[in-house]
């Protein structure tokens, strides 16, 4: 069991997402970071696709009103239990009131917190992923809040797991550096993001100039972007003739040309369907580097092919591999 | 996989990313197309490859459970499965919706009246005339995209989408109409409110409406 003590903004209970609902109109949800918390459960010894509490702003605290073991993974918030350094990407048992502090991020945007065992929130609809829009699912279908209590699933394992971890514990690499993507001055100074493409239906349609600008040009993440989608703001996207499609279902990752020309790429609280024209796609195995792009920061679109795309998705699963024999090896030297 | 626009004869299949892919025939956005696509959707949703397959108006979008290694055959058996598609007959229910047009509780009936040249009155007496039918679900949870609104009350998508619009908003985007389920934003044009519930995630299904329903729009109140 923990407890937030802290009244910061837009924190929320995330799983790898709800499936199958689209529908019913009935969006993904899910971590912004998958890979992220696909990790921090690997480190723990949960199912890949258990809950976390998905932390965008900081200063963010919370006091474990138990023994347990956590783990940290996403942006590096220079978090502290107790006022002793934990780094990122790391997991370690806490004591019993024991608090855990999440400063202003170093480096990423979202950090997540997991808990040995998963945290406990009702399945609904195949997820424990928060639907806002639906105000169902995650804890009471809203944003955490100061005071509220969060539990467990299977309680009875966890005394185990902490036995077989290292007091220290131990951390992994983060995927930043495992899978950089980009010029290496941009991924030091994590002031533009790159992410791949495919274009999508209406790619064509767009003015030879304004497709050179898609590609070559600094694309601002701008204030008004959330787990909804991402407002960018550039060289404005001008279409050959007027756009007018009809409402279609679409998937995180979208980037739609709304007639302003300034894109939105959809993501994980999107709507499933849409209408806008959509100029391409961020390939499925980069949506975490989008999580982990930071407001007012740059992003790039780097074209790339669907056969590339698919390999990417596997480099991503290597990466987590990769993890889950590190976390192996640190649990056996314990035992 | 190509991008370019096809010739009217043949559907388009585009990519969303590794994600999926959107199948788009051409023809009119009727009755007779979205029966067919509510049949391929049956069909194409027991394929090994597919997650969920989700009716649009008059296209269908294609998750993948895992993305296929090569989109030729998928592709083929996709177009070969439209050529012998045929019109699936579902069996809905009528759901009459009162609705209060204009004033705070439609903002944007004024950029309806600006594009089309309409009277409030004459917008909402087109707008309260048709037998709607739901042709699929999408947006947020039980919204209803539906089919049959008369053109001549067309209005185009807002150029910036607003965010924070009460749940039963009954709006116009482009040739559409519809009816929120829930407070969010939209790109839409709000001309109106209903009060309905649309979704229960408790109840199975767990939305109110299912394509093949009808629902009609009644006028309880015009505010000018």
């Amino acid at each position: 069991m923990i407890e937030i003590l802290s009244a910061t903004a837009l924190s929320s209970v995330q799983d790898l997402g709800r499936d199958g609902y689209l529908r019913y109109g009935v969006g993904t949800s899910g971590a912004m970071d998958r890979v992220a918390l696909a990790a921090g459960n690997i480190l723990l010894d949960n199912p890949e696709n258990s809950a976390a509490i998905e932390i965008p702003f900081f200063p963010f605290e919370v006091r474990f009103l138990e023994d347990i073991v956590f783990a940290l993974t996403g942006a590096d918030a220079a978090a502290e239990l107790d006022g002793r350094p934990v780094p990122p990407w790391w997991t370690l048992p806490a004591r019993k009131d024991q608090v855990l502090r999440l400063n202003p991020t170093e480096r990423g945007a979202r950090c997540y917190l997991g808990l040995a065992g998963g945290i406990d929130v009702p399945v609904v609809l195949g997820s424990r992923s928060t639907q806002l829009r639906g105000e169902f699912g995650g804890y009471c279908g809203r944003n955490l809040r100061q005071g509220d209590v969060l539990r467990t699933v299977q309680p009875a394992e966890r005394s185990e797991g902490s036995e077989r971890l290292p007091a220290a514990g131990f951390g992994v690499e983060p995927p930043e550096f495992a899978l950089p993507q980009g010029d290496p001055e941009s991924i030091a100074q994590g002031t533009r993001t790159f992410v791949r493409v495919l274009p999508a239906a209406e790619y064509d349609c767009y003015e030879e100039a304004s497709l050179e600008s898609f590609w070559s040009k600094d694309w601002k993440i701008t204030m008004q972007s959330d787990r909804y989608g991402y407002r960018l703001e550039g060289e404005a996207l001008v279409p050959k003739h007027t756009l007018e499609q009809r409402s279609h279902g679409i998937v995180p990752g979208v980037i739609q040309v709304p007639p302003s020309g300034q894109p939105i790429i959809q993501l994980r609280d999107a709507q499933p369907s849409g209408g806008y024209p959509k100029i391409g796609t961020v390939i499925e195995a980069d949506l975490w580097r989008l999580g982990q792009a930071e407001l007012c920061t740059q992003l790039r679109f780097v074209q790339t092919t669907y056969d590339e795309a698919v390999s990417a998705l596997d480099t991503v699963r290597d990466y987590l591999n990769k993890v889950r024999r590190l976390a192996g090896l640190y649990r056996l030297s314990r035992r | 996989m190509t991008n370019t626009i096809q010739s009217d004869q043949a559907p388009r299949i585009s990519l969303l990313g590794t994600t999926g892919l959107l199948f788009e025939p051409p023809g009119a956005m009727d009755l007779h197309t979205q029966r067919r696509i509510w049949w391929l959707a049956r069909q194409v949703e027991a394929w090994p490859c597919i997650k969920e397959a989700v009716p649009g108006m008059s296209n269908l979008m294609l998750v993948f459970s895992a993305p296929p290694r090569k989109l030729d055959s998928l592709e083929a058996d996709l177009l070969a499965a439209w050529s012998r598609a045929e019109e699936l007959h579902l069996e809905g229910r009528t759901v009459e919706l009162p609705v209060i047009y204009g004033g705070e509780y439609g903002p944007h009936i004024a950029d309806v009246v600006a594009h089309t040249g309409l009277t409030i009155e004459e917008i909402v007496r087109i707008h309260t005339e048709p037998l709607y039918t739901v042709f699929a679900l999408g947006s947020h949870p039980g919204y209803c995209y539906l089919g049959g609104m008369d053109p001549r009350i067309a209005t185009p998508r807002r150029k910036v989408p607003v965010r924070g619009l009460p749940g039963g908003a009954v709006s116009i985007g482009g040739s559409q109409t519809g009816v929120s389920a829930s407070a969010g934003p939209s790109g839409w044009n709000t001309i109106g409110h209903t009060a309905m519930s649309f979704f229960d995630p408790q109840r199975t299904p767990p939305t109110l409406l299912a394509p093949g329903d009808m629902i009609r729009f009644r006028s309880e109140r015009i505010i000018k």
